[in-house]
């Protein structure tokens, strides 16, 4: 009889059970099995357990570099990253001037951007024939760096800035009374309040940097390697699939650890949780003298993020010694000397199309889960069981696009699960890339609902759908729709597992790009970064309507 | 009517509620007082279907509730803090329940509802231009509107300002009176509970340690903590108990609760002390006796009176203010 009294002790987990059945078996089959598939390639060799080729793989010294100039670069470009993206954050943030919000949107395009239109717009920029050839930095890690912490400085500057924002203002005040300084308040007070963000942002931009493809893949050329590239040269070029596995778990382990790490900081309290209840006010920039440095780094963002694009949208405007629209009418044919399949404008319509796809299936998936992983748990167990739900959603951030798309070749092509001529197979690759994305975006709003004010509505006789329509979807239905268009801009510019799915006649205008750079032929090059402006400019635009939504858990992961 | 046996809750095992029982016959108001963490909250949520049971029974009219969730439990659950809906009117907060039942009346229902709580014409605002105190009203008239077969209250007068507190409470009682409805109130609040309850239940550590009518909870306290908890300032025992019970003409008793008041300076009073320390009220003056063969206790004396430290006074006992308790353990 006991059990009859514990009825919701039972159904509480059945339910929480039947909400998350659908997201983790396409995460089974569309994540775990591919992966455990690409883990197995490195170990059995002809059937056989074999763990020496992994161990062979890394010894030899090519790996050592690679995982060297991985780990080094990453750890550059973080600390770049936050180096600019602090300061600028706190003017973006805390201080009013005119065009602050124009300038805050800007600064977040790059996020988004793919990253081999960031890596066009690096060469173009830094280029033999490029308005900073001079540097002689083509090629060079030092631009590797530089096209990592443009991509990243957006993640800083969003995540920092949205605790900033809402920082409780008055412990610095009362610092202040004390008679601490300004440079003491900062130290002793703000950065220590601040510090779960800039951890949690530092840890994603090392990951982001870590699994960085496009951008190494188009700015390292022959001389440097990520671990990344490497898994995608040792596939498709040299078809050492093993080397390739091996790799691989390396990386995966590493990443792993990493999002462990990551955990247990996010678990430690924030105190930027606790809000101020009055959002405080912004100062105007004149009115502090000390903001000067603040300023100057925001310049440097500034500059570092237009140049690039600035010299990517001449560069698409310059038609041998004129200039014209020569490049983009280009766009309707296949290029010179048969460079593409289709023409890049098909292959246009074939990125949005696919990004809209994955756009609902992220979407549907991550409400499932951010629903799942925000209601109150009543037992440690059930407590438990959210925590390792929400953790393991997570996994596609870290695990890298290019593992994910080499997993899904070698296991997704025999029955029951054969997937290999699907037009849903990239679409549901890049639904796995945006699905961290979305769930970030939903769960922190869906937990800042009063769970007491569905309770009053069950109260009042309303069922679990019902009290869903009338309680949480009006929290909802802004950030719904800015992580519907966060998941689109972010599939618009996939690329890592883009590349190893999509098939010839049906490329996305990511892979076009890439084709057209590797293809010699002015006109080619000059399609390539035609192609880079129109893409850069639709997921600008997707991201401009996303941040006049003003979500502030968009993007801050 | 709601019947508790024995009901237990635990968070993670770890008891909220213990072996709790309790019954509200239909249109009395019972309220639980009881400090904070003594799980008098986890009880309500548990009559509410919001946390589950370990052990015992919750029963209406005789029917297990066991299995039953919460929306279809028809118990109506009103919070400290209303938790209207932001972003729907007034007059839609209210009519929720009416407008999930189709009713066809819901307009004509929530103009008179809201004329009960006293808020004509407030149907077209949003929450958040109410007042607090507003907006309890419109809680309290949500939950009322389709008529509960019982209504839980969460503090429901806790988060507002003294005055208002002590205006609302007596609304709170009128109103509930005249609709009949049974309610079931937890509250840490004495006045709140005196103001609106009839029948008062005293939770502690988990456990329902006092039942019973409200005034006679108050006359006989089942123990001292509990008297200390319902505002008694003391708690004489022992010879002192005696000594205190003769001086005010009551049979002896283990123990004696003494209200503040309950020792006043007069020439002809049968007990003598020594004042230790004198403070001035606008209404009397307070002050602390040793009082011979008991020890130190309060005692008040009248504003044209000036007694001060040191000086010998005689008390006289108002027996009203005394309360027989069964001695500790």
């Amino acid at each position: 009889m006991t059990g009859q009294h514990r009825w919701s002790g039972l159904s509480r987990p059945l339910t929480l059970a039947a909400l998350a059945a659908v997201p983790l078996a396409v995460l089974g089959v569309f994540f775990v099995l591919p992966v455990l598939g690409m883990i197995s390639e490195g170990f059995w060799a002809d059937g056989h357990f074999d763990p020496g080729a992994v161990v062979e793989v890394l010894g030899r010294p090519r790996v050592h570099r690679v995982v060297w100039f991985t780990v080094w670069s990453s750890v550059a470009g973080t600390l770049l990253s936050l180096l600019l993206g602090v300061p600028a954050a706190h003017l973006l943030h805390r201080r009013s001037f005119p065009g602050r919000r124009l300038l805050r949107a800007l600064l977040l395009v790059p996020f988004v951007l793919p990253t081999v239109v960031v890596g066009v717009a690096f060469r173009e920029l830094i280029g033999e024939a490029g308005p900073l050839g001079f540097l002689g930095l083509d090629g060079s890690a030092a631009a590797i760096v530089a096209g990592l912490v443009f991509f990243n400085v957006s993640v800083v500057i969003r995540a920092v800035g949205a605790a900033w924002e809402t920082l409780d203002p008055r412990p610095a005040e009362a610092a202040a009374a004390l008679g601490a300084g300004p440079a003491y308040v900062f130290r002793t007070v703000t950065l220590p309040m601040l510090r779960p963000a800039i951890v949690s942002a530092a840890s994603v931009v090392f990951l982001f940097c870590a699994t960085a493809f496009g951008v190494v893949l188009t700015l390292g050329g022959l001389r440097y390697s990520s671990v990344e590239t490497e898994i995608y040269l040792l596939t498709t070029n040299l078809l050492d699939l093993q080397a390739a596995a091996a790799l691989s778990i390396v990386q995966l382990l590493a990443i792993v650890a990493l999002l462990l790490v990551t955990s247990r900081l996010r678990a430690v309290p924030d105190p930027t949780l606790a809000r101020s209840t009055a959002r405080p006010p912004r100062v105007a920039l004149a009115a502090w003298p000390g903001d000067w440095p603040g300023v100057a780094v925001t310049t440097v963002v500034a500059v570092l993020v237009g140049l690039p694009i600035a010299a990517l949208v001449t560069g698409s405007l310059r038609v041998g010694d004129g200039w014209g629209l020569a490049n983009y009418r280009a766009l309707t044919t296949e290029g010179s000397r048969q460079a593409l399949l289709v023409p890049a404008t098909d292959a246009l319509v074939t990125s949005l199309r696919t990004a809209f796809d994955a756009t609902w299936m992220s979407l549907s998936l991550g409400l499932l889960v951010a629903v799942v992983v925000s209601r109150r748990s009543h037992t440690r167990a059930e407590r438990r069981a959210r925590g390792l739900l929400d953790g393991l959603f997570l996994l596609p951030l870290g695990v890298s696009a290019v593992t994910l798309g080499f997993g899904f070749l070698i296991t997704l092509d025999q029955p029951p699960v054969d997937f290999r001529d699907s037009l849903l197979l990239v679409p549901i690759a890049q639904a796995l890339v945006a699905l961290p994305l979305v769930v970030r975006t939903l769960a922190p709003v869906l937990g800042g609902v009063d769970d007491r004010q569905r309770q009053a509505a069950a109260s009042l006789g309303a069922g679990p759908l019902r009290t869903f329509a009338t309680v949480d979807l009006p929290a909802l239905w802004k950030p719904l729709l800015a992580a519907a268009g966060f998941a689109f801009a972010v599939s618009l510019g996939e690329f890592g597992a883009t590349s190893f799915l999509a098939r010839e006649d049906h490329p996305t205008l990511p892979i076009v790009i890439f084709h057209l750079i590797g293809h010699p032929g002015a006109m080619n090059y000059g399609m390539a970064l035609a192609a880079s402006v129109v893409l850069a400019a639709t997921t600008a635009v997707v991201l401009l309507l996303v941040e006049r939504l003003r979500v502030p858990s968009v993007g801050a992961l | 009517m709601l019947s508790l046996e024995g009901v237990d809750v635990a968070y993670d095992g770890v008891p909220a509620v213990v072996g709790a029982s309790l019954s509200v016959e239909d249109g009395h108001v019972l309220a639980v007082l009881g400090p904070s963490g003594s799980g008098k909250s986890t009880l309500l949520r548990a009559v509410a279907g919001l946390e589950p049971t370990a052990a015992g029974r919750i029963r209406w009219d005789g029917a297990d509730l066991a299995g039953v969730p919460t929306h279809k439990r028809g118990f109506a659950l009103m919070f400290q803090d209303g938790q209207l809906f932001g972003h729907l009117t007034v007059a839609r907060n209210v009519g929720y329940a009416l407008r999930l039942r189709r009713d066809p009346a819901t307009a004509t229902r929530v103009r008179e509802l809201l004329a009960l709580v006293g808020l004509e014409g407030y149907g077209d605002r949003l929450p958040a231009t109410l007042s607090g105190g507003e907006r309890q009203r419109v809680a309290l008239a949500r939950a009322l509107a389709v008529r509960p077969r019982l209504l839980l209250l969460d503090e429901p007068l806790s988060a507002l300002d003294v005055g208002l507190r002590e205006r609302l409470a007596g609304d709170l009682r009128d109103i509930l009176r005249e609709s009949g409805t049974t309610a079931l109130m937890v509250t840490h609040d004495q006045e709140e509970a005196f103001a609106v309850a009839d029948r008062l239940a005293v939770m502690r550590a988990g456990r329902v340690v006092q039942e019973g009518d409200i005034a006679e909870v108050w006359r006989a306290p089942a123990d001292p903590e509990t008297a200390l908890f319902l505002g008694y300032a003391r708690v004489q025992s022992g010879a002192a108990a005696g000594v205190l019970l003769r001086a005010a003409g009551l049979p002896a008793a283990a123990a004696v609760a003494v209200r503040r008041s309950a020792l006043v300076v007069a020439a002809d009073g049968p007990l003598s002390g020594t004042v230790v320390s004198a403070r001035v009220t606008p209404e009397q003056i307070r002050l602390v006796v040793d009082v011979d063969g008991i020890g130190e206790l309060d005692a008040v004396a009248r504003l044209d009176t000036h007694p001060a430290a040191g000086d010998r006074v005689a008390v006289a006992v108002d027996s009203s203010r005394l309360a027989s308790t069964p001695g500790r353990g």
